[in-house]
């Protein structure tokens, strides 16, 4: 792996948004934000705000919830849930992802034989 | 359906931008707290852990916007947001924008209107369902009248049997004059025009009445108890809109007749069949009593069957012609209609050809004419808007230093024009909406439709579409230039002298050079069409149309058999005559049945005693009934002598006819010295003699020459009607109480009938010409106004922007006259310029429109002239008064000033 941060494609975190909602439950987005950054390993480049843009497209398409609560340390915040649709969504990209996974794997193995023959 | 769901969030967050921004505001503050908190956990100072936690956030305002971007809608914000400023900017410049609108305005109001007129006469279809399968059935244009367009009820009864692509033919009675029916309601006949219509006329339209019924064929029938149907105005104006009218009766025409039904509103018959003319009641035609005897009476209106093209019908019609008896008694008189000037008798058109085809060419025109208006006000906006963008240049200059792309300045711009635009389409509806409401109620113009004119949806969605054209066209021009304007340039541009104001000067210029170029198209245009106007008004009509006035005068002149009935007739109007004629102020005073350039008839051919019909016969002359002194009362030159009240039934029969005819006569005869008077016509006791002959008189058009004429005495041939025609010393309306009190103290059931000036009949035949006329000279006014702002408006920018430089040449000695001539002399360039070109673009547009012209050539040097000479006044004007400013500065401040 190259030691710059892996940039994000078009729609991945938002698929990341979901499934650390499902994995973790009810959450803020700071919290959200943070659980990414730590899952990934510092691995991926997000600036923390760029959470607000994903967590606004997710939950106008209905997949996720929210409501103002208190935190752990009393503090005011936003609180994010997945819900029903969200769950469902989330199965679909998660066997989108699979698949796409492999066949990449697959066609990255084929060119990489392939640099291996070049002659140049 | 999570899109939708989306989209429809998008919108509602897009109105409810103020709570989401706060409520993002608060979000993003927890969020910090909480990362600063966290930070303060393991052991950072406050100071450290609250920058850490703002730089892991990232960009704040950044976050922000792509909340925003994904939660509503961007674009319609920016536009929202451009939209408050071009009003504010616009706000800042009223005087600009009270021009732009204004003219604007005027381009596009013009614009809607004509569109309108267009839409009613030529684009929409008639006002009846499925309107396209009617179809007008009718011979070739002849010159001899109304009575070769027409057919009689036996031949009308053939072809409906005969004809096999029609659902249906119907017709009506095309002699029915004005003031035919005269209702009585106790006090003074009230008269009024009604038609006579073949009973199915409603059912083959698709007529529904308002109110009650239509016709049915037994209303029709001989002995029938008399019915009417009342158009709906005059059931309004003359019956107060009773609701309860269906079944009362009246006295109409001296009998009681009830009514069945009111028709509809949009049922006009005037407005389709006879533009102009005001139609009160609808009466059934009896097909079977005397009117078959009467020839040909019947104008015929079929409804093609669904699916039959207008060529199949055409050929319907041919094949049936054989069918189609003048006279179904007289043998020889079958298939007597198959041949009119060697095309066919019985051709099927469109009705909606029939009805406006003749003024496709005019419409056009007139189109035309004022798209180039708009085309003007365009090149004229665009001009303002780079004078505005001249002095704007900063300003956007800074906008893009801050940040703002060039598609979003161009945006911005575009935005200003489609607001000026939409501005000027608003104002422009209202002065559309003036004339075309105006225009509805001009029953004095002879143009079909013109009462069903209004502004409808179609008119509206026209307005929208040029009103983004016009915004486009203005707009993109300046804003592509003030986008691409160097941003340095413009920031160190003090406007004056730099080589950026030159450029766009040498821009303006050409708009202004274009400007002038289609004023010019249009002016020579309107003179063409003004010298035609004129022309036609100087036709000599054969009759002196000034201080001659006719009325209709009703009489009884019923006898059991037709020489007590013209003994009868003859005393009444030698009595009524000799009454008007001796009223103050009346020259001369006769009768006739039918007046010129209006109703007419023939009554076949009076070969000269002794001659055999050539194969190929012209066309017959039209027949007029007269009374001795009606010509004199015309102003009609008689050579000879006119008919006298001697000139009875028991006498010799004479006749007069016009000169052309006499020539025709006298050739064909081999008359000695082609003299006719005294001539003998007819055969056997049916002989008559010419006694005199007439001047040719415009009987159909004021423009085209017509057919040839004949007339006969009333005291011998039976007449239609009388309209007494009276010559006098002074304007003639002063006469009409007096006239009508001699004629109701003679016959007291005279209706007070309309007193019309032979001068309106003319005036009425030449509206339509005129009406075209008077809007393209209007139109070619606008563009010349237009056009002259345009002048104007650069001229005096360019002395403002050379302020300095005046000043420094007269300060070196230049002289008043030299600033002068040199302001001129730069307006005069652009103006000639101009003029070549539209001198050229004027020949084209010329020619295209020769078709409508009356005896002026499309190269008329007069149009021509007129159009370079007044075209370099209004140059003149227009750069006089900025020459004259120039000459004014004052060297000392001009100079010190900057």
């Amino acid at each position: 792996m190259s030691p710059e941060k892996l940039d994000l494609l078009q729609g991945t975190l938002d698929v990341m948004v979901l499934n650390t909602l499902a994995a973790m439950g009810p959450m803020h987005g700071y919290g959200i934000a943070r659980r990414i950054e730590q899952v990934s390993g510092h691995e991926v480049l997000l600036n923390q705000g760029t959470i607000y843009a994903s967590l606004v497209r997710v939950e106008q398409r209905g997949w996720i919830a929210s409501s103002w609560g208190t935190s752990e340390n009393n503090r005011k915040a936003k609180f994010y849930a997945i819900t029903e649709s969200g769950r469902r969504q989330l199965l679909k990209e998660t066997a989108y992802w699979d698949r796409l996974a492999d066949v990449m794997d697959k066609v990255m193995a084929m060119s990489g034989g392939a640099q291996e023959g070049d002659p140049a | 359906m999570s899109i939708l769901r989306r989209a429809r969030e998008r919108w509602r967050a897009f109105g409810n931008k103020a709570r989401l921004d706060a409520e993002l505001e608060a979000e993003i503050a927890a969020h910090i707290d909480l990362a600063t908190d966290e930070n303060l956990r393991s052991g950072m100072t406050p100071a450290e852990a609250r920058r850490l936690a703002l730089l892991s956030f990232g960009g704040m305002n950044m976050a922000k916007d792509q909340q925003r971007e994904a939660r509503g809608l961007m674009k319609l914000d920016i536009l929202m947001q451009d939209l408050r400023y071009t009003i504010r900017s616009l706000g800042r410049d009223p005087g600009f924008t009270v021009v732009a609108v204004l003219i604007l305005a005027l381009g596009i109001g013009a614009n809607v209107a004509v569109f309108s007129v267009v839409n009613t006469l030529l684009l929409r279809p008639l006002p009846f369902p499925n309107s396209e399968q009617l179809v007008w059935i009718a011979p070739p244009p002849t010159k001899c009248g109304q009575s070769c367009a027409t057919y009689s009820t036996d031949a009308y009864d053939e072809f409906r049997m005969y004809s096999r692509t029609f659902q249906d033919v119907t017709g009506y009675f095309a002699f029915s004059g004005p003031g035919n029916l005269s209702l009585n309601r106790g006090g003074a006949p009230i008269p009024a025009t009604s038609i006579d219509v073949i009973a199915n006329f409603f059912q083959v339209l698709g007529v529904q009445p308002a109110m009650g019924r239509t016709f049915r064929p037994e209303d029709a029938l001989d002995g029938a108890a008399p019915v009417v149907l009342l158009t709906n105005a005059w059931w309004k104006t003359q019956f107060n809109a009773d609701p309860n009218i269906v079944g009362k009766a009246f006295g109409m025409n001296g009998r009681q007749t009830t009514v069945i039904g009111v028709l509809p509103k949009s049922f006009d018959f005037g407005a389709v069949f006879s533009p102009g003319a005001k139609v009160d009641a609808i009466t059934p035609l009896d097909l079977y009593g005397p009117p078959r005897q009467w020839g040909n009476i019947i104008t015929m209106i079929g409804r093609m069957k669904p699916g039959v093209s207008i060529g199949q019908a055409q050929q319907d019609a041919t094949a049936t012609v054989p069918h189609m008896c003048w006279r179904n008694t007289i043998p020889q008189s079958c298939g007597s209609y198959a041949q009119k000037n060697g095309e066919g008798g019985v051709v099927p058109v469109p009705l909606k050809d029939y009805v406006s085809g003749k003024l496709r060419r005019s419409l056009v025109v007139l189109w035309s004419a004022v798209g180039t208006i708009l085309l003007i006000a365009c090149v004229n906006l665009s001009n303002l808007l780079l004078a505005r963008a001249a002095s704007r240049s900063k300003e956007f200059a800074m906008r893009s230093a801050l940040g703002a792309g060039r598609l979003r300045i161009v945006s911005q711009l575009l935005t200003e024009s489609l607001v000026l635009s939409l501005c000027g389409a608003t104002c422009g509806l209202g002065l559309a909406w003036i004339v075309i409401s105006w225009l509805a109620h001009q029953g004095a113009i002879a143009l079909p439709l013109l009462s069903t004119l209004q502004l409808d949806g179609a008119a509206l969605s026209w307005t929208l579409i040029i009103a983004v054209f016009a915004a486009t066209l203005f707009g993109v021009f300046p804003g592509l230039r003030m986008a691409g304007t160097n941003l340095i340039d413009s920031l160190k541009d003090s406007g004056q002298g730099s080589g950026q104001s030159r450029k766009h000067d040498r821009v303006r210029s050409i708009l202004v050079v274009s400007e002038v170029a289609l004023a010019c198209v249009l002016l020579v245009g309107a003179g063409l069409l003004l010298r035609s106007f004129m022309r036609v008004l100087d036709v000599d009509l054969g009759f002196q149309p000034e201080r001659a006035a006719a009325i209709n005068v009703a009489y009884d002149d019923s006898a059991p058999d037709g020489k007590a009935s013209a003994l009868k007739r003859a005393a009444i109007f030698q009595e009524v005559i000799a009454r008007v004629s001796a009223i103050p102020g009346v020259e001369a005073a006769g009768t006739t049945d039918y007046l010129p350039l209006g109703q007419n008839r023939s009554w076949g051919m009076p070969w000269p005693k002794g001659i055999k019909p050539p194969d190929k016969s012209p066309d017959s002359p039209l027949v007029y009934v007269v009374s001795p002194g009606y010509l004199r009362a015309m102003g009609t030159r008689i050579e000879g002598r006119d008919f006298t009240w001697d000139d009875g039934p028991n006498g010799e029969n004479v006749v007069m006819i016009d000169r052309s005819l006499a020539q025709y006569f006298a050739k064909l005869a081999n008359w000695p010295n082609g003299n006719a008077i005294g001539q003998m016509l007819g055969t056997g006791s049916n002989g008559s003699r010419i006694v005199g002959i007439v001047d040719d008189v415009h009987e159909e058009s004021t423009e085209a020459e017509g057919g040839w004429q004949i007339y006969y005495p009333m005291t011998q041939a039976s007449p239609a009607g009388a309209e007494l025609t009276i010559r006098t010393r002074m304007p003639p309306a002063t006469l009409a109480g007096s006239i009508l009190a001699a004629l109701r103290e003679l016959n007291p059931k005279q209706p007070a009938a309309e007193f019309k000036p032979i001068q309106m009949l003319v005036s009425h035949a030449n509206s339509s010409r005129q009406f075209f006329m008077l809007l393209v000279a209007a139109f070619a006014g606008l563009g010349v106004l237009l056009a002259a702002i345009g002048i104007y408006g650069i001229i005096s920018y360019s002395v403002t922007q050379r302020t300095q430089e005046i000043g420094v040449r007269m300060a070196l000695g230049a002289t008043l006259g030299q600033v002068q001539r040199d302001v001129i002399w730069k307006t005069l360039k652009l103006a000639l310029i101009g003029i070549v070109l539209g001198t050229v673009a004027s020949l084209f547009a010329a020619k295209a429109i020769a078709a409508l012209l009356f005896g002026t050539a499309p190269t008329d040097p007069a149009a021509f002239a007129g159009m370079v000479v007044l075209l370099g006044a209004v140059a003149l004007a227009a750069g006089w008064i900025p020459a004259r400013r120039a000459s004014r500065i004052n060297p000392m401040v001009a100079l010190r000033n900057n």
